[in-house]
């Protein structure tokens, strides 16, 4: 596939993960969204950030919405190709993000230290909240994994990067039956589980928590045509809830209102993959083809 | 404003307790929420970030416990700021029905306050002066109070004995019926998936009228196989006729040719098989069949009324209606000869001459109160006398 020009006959083209069918009505409203305000605006679709981050380094899309590892993927074999990544937009829900580690509340797990010799359940291997920011979390209070604990993974999508909710709910699930000591799981998801009844009442109790994080973000490369950049961080930051048209994509997408990207959330999951040596070997692919 | 949810888990309620504080507060104002689940801080910060509100959580010293502080978003009010009450404009009564309802009103309750953006739903019949009467609702509450139950309602049981050939007509109209009531369930059925839910009362006497014409089939048929197995005739001239009602794709005319004219024109014939049926269980049937029919045609009378009173010029078109539907069915034989012959002998009651004789007089009595029967109805909607019995004449021979 070849590059595009900057953008191709004046579309701006994004890229996204299916991560859910219901990418497909989100995108869709976007689209309609952009060109009814002389923005032309399309997208593609990608089964896994890896191969979204590749083709948006090849130049095939000129935006990604980017999962926060994906963001990282993106930064890290732009700088060592002489490039520069910027994440433009995110949602007012990407930002500071919890993840908490549960236990049973009658485990007898009352501190970090006592998951010394312990199965802690974890949700796909590339996910940031469900992963690798716990497991980061866990090793800075003296936690070796493999070492004084074992994973056990539910790898739901894998190259989703933790987008599909089902494996935190699998890991729950198995620290409920007792085939983990601890579970790993976003500060939502311990809400939405209450919720739902995955987690009954008083049957777990929350053993830690991690620092505040950021997520998703829109992230451009340099050499796109800075006016359709910034009409597009425009069009997207103008968006408002109290517009009936666009609030249902407001709804599906998860947020309330845009806000300027900011990379400061990102030192947790850039220092755990630092430490996992997690995405070493894509970043050094995919530059080696790049070069 | 303080919200102390003590040992309230914020899933189990908590949050009803702090989303009504924030909702007392203007935007960008702040509301503290103290507690002692565990869990408050995880679950609140989560919440807050998905609803659109600031947090801050402060924590006590010494202790895993502390106290939110949270600033209200606007994502709520913004929601809402587009909403408004489904009622009629300008009208001082909550429950006032719209002369347009907009299709994106959907399903919504009438006078529910409805947000904005809401899909549009395919309904034909948005406007109030072709469906609404204002006897709706009085005919919809009488509908369901004058319900009865065919098991109950019908003396099944009764003991009788009818000669082969009067047992024979009976199948051979109570066929008929069935056939007609069937055209009148069909008719209204359509109607009501077409017609805005704002016009409720139209759409529950609609509803009612097909619950009514489902009995009516219902007890046909069981009078029809009381004694046989085998039911009568149905003819080509028949369904001809009843297919013109079926697929008038106006409601208003569709209304005019089945409830005033058809279902009018029923009423005389129910009673007069009531009074010459040859058994309880027949005479019965019919009588109550008659008690729905003359509601179906008191709300098809209403609300033509209404909608000629505001539209007088809509008069020639209902006068049309019925010589397209003559015209299309001139070339038809009309009611069939077994139906005809059937009553005749019911009027009868026997084969003696001097009982034929007696019959034939009061079918033709029966012709004769049918037609007048639709003139004064044609009246009462503001036809000419002459043009009322000029209309009755190119009724359709089927009766309904």
């Amino acid at each position: 596939m070849m590059p595009l020009s900057p953008t191709n006959d004046g579309e701006l083209i994004l890229g996204a993960v299916a991560y859910d069918q219901k990418v497909v009505p989100i995108w869709d409203g976007f689209q309609q969204y952009f060109r009814t305000r002389g923005l032309p605006f399309d997208y593609v679709l990608f089964s896994n950030y890896e191969r979204q981050v590749e083709a948006h380094l090849r130049g095939h899309v000129h935006v990604a919405w980017n999962s926060p590892l994906a963001w990282l993927q993106t930064e890290r074999i732009a700088a060592r190709l002489g490039r520069r990544a910027e994440a433009i937009v995110m949602r007012d829900s990407d930002c500071d993000l919890r993840s908490v580690i549960l236990v049973r509340a009658d485990g007898g797990i009352n501190a970090v230290a006592d998951l010394r010799g312990r199965i802690v359940a974890v949700g796909a291997r590339d996910s940031p909240q469900a992963t690798l920011i716990p497991l980061k979390h866990l090793a800075d209070q003296g936690l070796v994994l493999d070492q004084d604990f074992e994973i056990r993974v539910f790898d739901v999508l894998v190259g989703k990067h933790g987008d599909h909710i089902g494996g935190e709910r699998d890991a729950v699930r198995a620290l409920l039956r007792g085939e983990a000591d601890a579970a790993c799981i976003l500060d939502a998801n311990h809400l939405a589980f209450a919720r739902e009844g995955t987690i009954p009442s008083s049957s777990t109790r929350i053993l830690t928590q991690t620092p505040g994080y950021d997520h998703c973000n829109f992230t451009v490369i340099d050499g796109v045509e800075p006016e359709k950049v910034t009409r597009f961080r425009d069009l997207l930051l103008a968006m408002s809830y109290g517009d009936a048209e666009v609030r249902p994509l407001l709804d599906l997408e998860g947020l309330k209102q845009w806000v300027p990207g900011r990379v400061t959330g990102y030192t947790q999951l850039s220092a755990a993959i630092d430490r996992f040596g997690t995405i070493d070997a894509f970043v050094s692919s995919v530059e080696a083809q790049c070069r | 404003m303080q919200v102390d949810l003590g040992s309230l888990a914020f899933v189990d309620g908590g949050y009803l307790l702090v989303k009504r504080a924030i909702r007392r507060v203007a935007v960008g104002e702040s509301i503290s929420v103290a507690g002692e689940a565990e869990d408050l801080e995880v679950d609140l910060r989560a919440w807050c970030r998905a609803e659109g509100h600031r947090f801050e959580w402060q924590a006590a010293a010494g202790s895993a416990r502390g106290q939110a502080r949270i600033l209200a978003g606007a994502a709520e009010s913004e929601r809402w700021a587009g909403a408004h009450r489904t009622t009629g404009e300008g009208e001082a009564d909550e429950d006032a029905v719209a002369e347009h309802p907009p299709r994106s009103w959907g399903l919504a309750a009438r006078g529910a306050t409805i947000e904005a953006g809401t899909p549009d739903f395919d309904f034909q019949l948005t406007d109030k002066i072709e469906v609404w009467s204002d006897d709706a609702a009085r005919i919809y509450q009488q509908a369901v109070a004058a319900q009865w139950d065919p098991e109950t309602a019908i003396p099944w049981n009764a003991s009788f004995e009818l000669s082969d050939d009067l047992e024979d007509a009976v199948v051979q109209v109570m066929t008929y019926l069935i056939e007609n009531e069937t055209a009148a369930l069909i008719v209204p059925s359509r109607f009501i998936a077409q017609l805005h839910p704002h016009f409720r009362e139209v759409m529950q006497v609609l509803a009612v009228q097909a619950a009514d014409e489902a009995r009516h089939i219902e007890v046909f048929t069981r009078r029809a196989r009381l004694k046989r197995s085998q039911l009568g005739r149905s003819t080509i001239g028949g369904q001809t006729s009843l297919k013109t009602l079926v697929e008038e794709p106006e409601f208003a005319i569709a209304s005019f040719l089945l409830s005033v004219l058809g279902e009018g024109t029923f009423l005389s014939l129910l009673w007069f098989i009531e009074r010459y049926a040859p058994d309880p269980v027949t005479a019965t049937v019919t009588r109550l069949a008659a008690q729905d029919e003359a509601r179906h045609v008191a709300f098809g009378l209403a609300h033509l009324s209404q909608h000629l009173a505001r539209e007088p010029g809509f008069r020639p078109r209902l006068a049309d209606a019925v010589r397209r539907r003559h015209d299309a069915l001139r070339h038809t034989a009309g009611l069939n000869d077994e139906v005809f012959d059937a009553l005749l002998l019911m009027a009868a009651g026997s084969w003696e001459h001097e009982a034929l004789r007696q019959g034939s007089r009061r079918v033709l009595q029966l012709i004769q109160d049918m037609d007048e029967g639709r003139r004064k109805r044609l009246v009462r909607l503001g036809f000419p006398e002459a043009e009322a019995a000029a209309l009755s004449a190119l009724h359709t021979r089927n009766f309904m």
